[in-house]
């Protein structure tokens, strides 16, 4: 048991990591203003956005991942961490889009065009009033795109192949070890998995809970 | 001047409206609109703010801000607004709230003494009790030294000795800065302390403009009771809702009327 722990691979939880810590720096930045947009949009295409925005939420993992496949193949992005990247910035869109326009929704409209009459354009309104009110539903945004991310399988399945330190995360190197019947590395890798996973979302709760007792997020 | 001439299709909880509104105000009054829930108020309000859009014109002193080829943006025309629920940036301190809109410390400082809010100005603004939160956000909207101030029933939430308070601070500011300030409010008290020309609302359109005394005694139809008791020096008691009221009325008045009749007392125009 030490001996295997010992030797235990590192890299699949690194690239795990590495991977989501991209994909939700990227999904932030381009969601922002979509997000944003979307909250505030009387638009008759606003429906339709929406739709396509969910999407990820109801297709089969497989069935993003041979669109990808199929794309990837034409410019050479399969089995790539860049490939990978972009797919998950695809799958994991919804999560990081979902909750910053409900957050933005919720604002107080009268807060936003009291910034506007004070002469702040729409930019700097997101930016200084809309964002720093929107804080739990940021906090959710951002901790959700991780996860899910780091939780991915089947996408990175059909495009990633497992390439280690390129393409092969923790998810894919525990079906490997399955696949081989190495059991009890599958053990060590499912559980240190586990816990990550469930450290990570208790002190998001703990914080949340923090916040609420001392009066909101301000 | 402020010259206005407006047209909107609203559509309502009362259905279709069609604001219509044409009126010309002076530079530095005080205007009160009144008027029932749906007439418009609020919309006349935000279109000249810039907030909603309308067909017609806005002409401020020499510049257009509708009427033109594009409205001006909203954050060119320099208005303050106080709106009813405060709308402070809750994220920022009552002083920051302040400094968001002109990075102008002394002016703040100024402002804050003004007000009575120099203690509180490091505080958050969410801890504020309501009196205190409109008089940030009155602060707030004179940071840009505003040309025009739109009032939306400020105070309709604050208790009476509050909205005393508060009056006093927004007719002092009026009076400081000299702009054009528009309020719409519910309150005849308010509005007569604060006004010198009321326009009242009804379905989109002006039915009656004139200095508070003019257009709110007129508008008083008078106060109906009952007659409960009509004595020999004709001093009559009379029950107005669940208050009991003596009159004393001439000979003449007193004749003919009889005990449990309706009657209806006016006030006469003495002011």
């Amino acid at each position: 048991m030490i001996e295997t722990l010992t030797h235990l691979d590192l890299s699949p939880f690194v690239l795990s990591f590495k991977l989501a810590g991209v994909t939700t720096l990227l999904l932030f930045f381009v969601s922002l203003p979509f997000a944003w947009y979307l909250s505030q949009s009387r638009s008759k295409t606003k429906p339709f956005m929406e739709a396509l925005t969910a999407l990820p939420m109801v297709l089969p993992p497989s069935v993003l991942g041979f669109y990808f496949l199929m794309i990837f193949n034409q410019i050479e992005l399969n089995f790539t961490f860049t490939g990978l990247v972009i797919a998950s910035c695809l799958y994991s869109f919804p999560f990081m889009v979902q909750p910053l326009q409900g957050g933005f929704e919720s604002l107080n409209k009268n807060m936003l065009e009291a910034s506007y009459l004070a002469g702040k354009s729409k930019f700097k309104t997101l930016l200084f009033v809309a964002l720093p009110n929107i804080k739990p539903a940021l906090l959710t945004a951002l901790i959700i795109t991780f996860s899910h991310t780091i939780g991915e399988f089947g996408v990175i399945l059909m495009i990633g192949g497992s390439i280690p330190g390129e393409t092969k995360v923790a998810s894919i190197a525990i079906y490997e070890m399955v696949e081989i019947m190495d059991y009890s590395s599958a053990h060590i890798y499912s559980l240190i998995m586990l816990l990550i996973s469930f450290v990570v979302l208790l002190s998001v709760y703990v914080f949340t809970h923090s916040q609420k007792r001392v009066g909101g997020f301000h | 001047m402020l010259q206005i001439a407006i047209e909107k299709e609203l559509h309502g909880a009362n259905g279709l409206l069609n604001l219509e509104l044409k009126c010309d105000i002076e530079q530095g009054k005080f205007v009160a609109i009144m008027g029932k829930s749906g007439s418009g108020k609020t919309t006349l309000l935000r279109i000249l703010a810039g907030l909603e859009e309308a067909q017609g014109s806005i002409v401020m002193k020499e510049a257009t801000w509708l009427g033109a080829k594009k409205p001006l943006a909203v954050q060119k025309r320099n208005i303050g607004f106080l709106f009813q629920d405060y709308a402070l940036f809750e994220n920022m301190s009552v002083e920051e709230n302040l400094l968001f809109v002109k990075k102008d410390k002394k002016f703040a400082n100024e402002l804050l003494e003004l007000t009575e809010l120099t203690s509180l100005k490091k505080e958050s603004v969410t801890r504020l009790s309501g009196g205190q939160k409109q008089r940030v956000a009155l602060c707030r909207a004179m940071m840009n030294r505003p040309q025009l101030l739109l009032l939306d029933e400020p105070l309709s939430a604050l208790d009476s000795v509050m909205r005393l308070k508060l009056q006093d601070e927004i007719l002092k500011m009026h009076r400081a800065f000299g702009m054009t300030s528009i309020m719409v409010s519910h309150d005849a008290s308010e509005i007569y302390r604060l006004a010198s020309r009321v326009l009242i609302l009804e379905n989109g359109k002006i039915v009656k403009d004139g200095t508070p005394k003019e257009v709110m005694m007129e508008n008083t139809k008078g106060l109906e009771g009952e007659l409960l008791a009509l004595n020999e020096q004709n001093i009559a008691t009379v029950l107005l809702g669940h208050q009991l009221l003596e009159v004393t009325f001439s000979a003449q008045e007193a004749k003919g009327l009889k005990v449990g009749q309706k009657i209806t007392l006016a006030m006469r125009k003495t002011l």
